[in-house]
């Protein structure tokens, strides 16, 4: 069914809610290694696609495969556990933590100690807690939040919590991460830090999609990029070609009337 | 440390993790040495009162302060543990720590049983499980006559031994208690400290956000609210064996309201906090007996009171106003005045 080139393939996925039709037969594939974007006008069904994706809505019909493996029906842990790992628009960072726990949190999935192990603290707690701090300072000094790591995520200025945001998701080793949005919100200065944080992310060997609005981003650092509109998809292509598309252009900003 | 920048990083768990060592210890040295101070049975009774409710109290902040959910039907789970170690072993002639062990597993079970589709549902459906299910079991106590003993209570329940020590006395029942106070505590915060406590506490943070770092959120808060039951059947046990009497009117729904107060007065989500909160309240509870019939006002003012003013409890809220800008620069004005003043 799928190319052995690509890390993540949708075939004719749909879902409505309600009368709405969100995604409406959407296909696309996103190629190993390759920094992916999906863009389009508010509404066009970008988030609901990662939502389902991720498995916090399953699709009505169609099929989602990662790696050649079968995610629709998959909860949102499950896939973590798989390998996709992903941030959110409005930011979901743990505010009642600190940076560094934060981090700590997306190594959940790389150890393994459960509820009893932990209350007694044996000595695998105690392997698998090094290891956790160790992995999480490499993360912290990756993302340049290390002299950050200490303080409570709540009181951090907004940019800073994107990067923590990303910090916990790279925690849990994808291969493939999703970034919702990662520059909304950002002025000029950050929004050039954070395209070059996923350049970098992107040289690690991580697969990214990413959906955004902002256009400087997007255009700057994908390879391929898909265009929806109302839930469905009316371009795909290279950012030249998606620039001197006439659909595109008037999705964005209208048909001209003659 | 692996730091090539040569940046300092903060290590906020391990400086915890001292401090905790520290308070640990003191909270030994104050309980050998409480004994030698207080020489009243009545003091020392209250006192295992406090002790009994801390550990209730513990386990149900992890609950409420750690994984964000609320239960008002932690008096039931006292009293099966309670019941379950009074009827094994005063009316089948069962062993004492087995039977503790028995009712701690029943209980455990019980919670699971009814977490497990309360849970299921997002919103707080736990707060009205929990609630008809403390109230049924409550009547359960009274009626079922040939287990229980009716409401006429249980009685000729045998006290705990371990060798050839009997715990027979207030006094040894203190040092019993409060190890397993001290037990309970040291429990807690190990499991804080570790992964599942990070899950836990991002699962209070953003549900949607734990789930998709790979936390199985809805197993995390069936287990915690189990393991939370479990501490209540625990000190439930305990108390049927220090006083070797048990009567419904103990596990009353007035009880489950006093332990969750207990939690918000100390602190949700401060493990000291729950010691502070379990002992302020177990003290004014005493103390209100004077105003008979009129205490549950006075109680019910005190709550409200903070919750308006130090809605962090009085633990923490004592702390952050230790931390606080304005008594610092209070300090910082102060202190060149009296190391001048106290030349003299």
């Amino acid at each position: 069914m799928s190319n052995s080139d690509s890390i993540l393939e949708l075939v004719n996925v749909s879902i409505n809610f309600g009368g709405l039709q969100a995604i409406n037969r959407l296909s696309f594939q996103v190629e190993s290694g390759q920094i992916f974007a999906l863009i389009g006008p508010n509404g066009a069904g970008k988030t609901t696609a990662i939502n389902m994706i991720t498995g916090i809505y399953p699709p009505a019909e169609g099929e989602i495969y990662f790696e050649g493996q079968v995610l629709s029906g998959k909860k949102p842990y499950q896939v973590t556990r798989m390998g996709i790992a992903r941030t959110f628009q409005n930011i979901q960072v743990f505010q009642n933590m600190t940076v560094r726990e934060n981090v700590m949190v997306g190594l959940h999935t790389r150890s393994r100690s459960e509820f009893v192990r932990c209350l007694l603290h044996t000595p695998m707690v105690r392997k698998e807690e090094r290891m956790i701090r160790r992995r999480c300072n490499e993360i912290l000094e990756f993302m340049g939040l290390a002299s950050k790591a200490g303080l409570l995520a709540a009181g951090l200025p907004y940019g800073d919590q994107k990067k923590v945001e990303i910090a916990r998701t790279l925690a849990t080793e994808p291969r493939l991460l999703l970034l919702d949005e990662p520059a909304a919100g950002l002025n000029l200065q950050e929004t050039h830090e954070m395209s070059h944080t996923i350049l970098m992310i992107r040289e690690t060997g991580v697969t990214v999609l990413l959906v955004a609005h902002n256009m400087d981003l997007v255009m700057g650092i994908s390879d391929t990029i898909t265009v929806l509109n109302y839930g469905e998809k009316i371009a795909d292509g290279s950012p030249a070609e998606i620039q001197n598309s006439d659909k595109v252009v008037a999705a964005y900003l209208g048909r001209e009337p003659w | 440390m692996e730091n090539r920048n040569g940046c300092k990083l903060v290590d906020l768990p391990e400086s915890t993790r001292r401090k905790d060592r520290f308070s640990f210890t003191l909270l030994v040295v104050i309980i050998v040495l409480i004994p030698v101070l207080v020489e009243s049975k009545y003091y020392l009774i209250v006192l295992n009162i406090i002790g009994l409710n801390t550990i209730v109290v513990v386990g149900l902040n992890l609950l409420i302060g750690f994984a964000g959910q609320i239960s008002l039907g932690h008096a039931a789970f006292f009293g099966l543990g309670s019941y379950f170690s009074g009827i094994l072993t005063a009316n089948y002639g069962f062993p004492h720590w087995p039977a503790m062990v028995v009712a701690m597993l029943a209980t455990g079970a019980i919670a699971y049983l009814i977490g497990y589709p309360a849970l299921k549902l997002r919103g707080h459906y736990l707060v009205m499980a929990t609630l008809g299910f403390g109230i049924i079991i409550n009547i359960l106590m009274g009626e079922l006559e040939q287990f229980t003993g009716g409401h006429d209570g249980l009685i000729g329940i045998p006290p705990l031994s371990v060798g050839g020590l009997t715990f027979d006395n207030d006094l040894k029942n203190f040092y019993l208690i409060w190890a397993f106070v001290f037990f309970c505590m040291l429990v807690a915060r190990n499991l804080l400290d570790s992964r599942v406590g990070r899950a836990l506490r991002a699962i209070h943070g953003s549900e949607v956000a734990a789930n998709s770092l790979g936390v199985n959120t809805s197993s995390y808060k069936v287990k915690v609210f189990v393991l939370s039951a479990m501490f209540a059947s625990v000190s439930g046990s305990l108390y049927a064996h220090y006083i070797t009497f048990i009567s419904p009117s103990t596990y009353d729904f007035y009880y489950s309201i006093q332990v969750v107060t207990m939690v918000i007065v100390g602190g949700m989500g401060s493990l000291w906090g729950s010691l502070f909160g379990a002992a302020i309240l177990s003290f004014i509870s005493e103390a209100l007996h004077v105003a008979k019939q009129y205490h549950i006002i006075a109680y019910g003012v005190f709550l409200s009171l903070i919750l308006i003013f130090l809605p962090e409890g009085v633990l923490v809220g004592i702390q952050h106003f230790y931390q606080s800008k304005k008594l610092q620069r209070l300090i910082a004005v102060k202190t060149p005045f009296l190391l001048w003043f106290n030349r003299f």
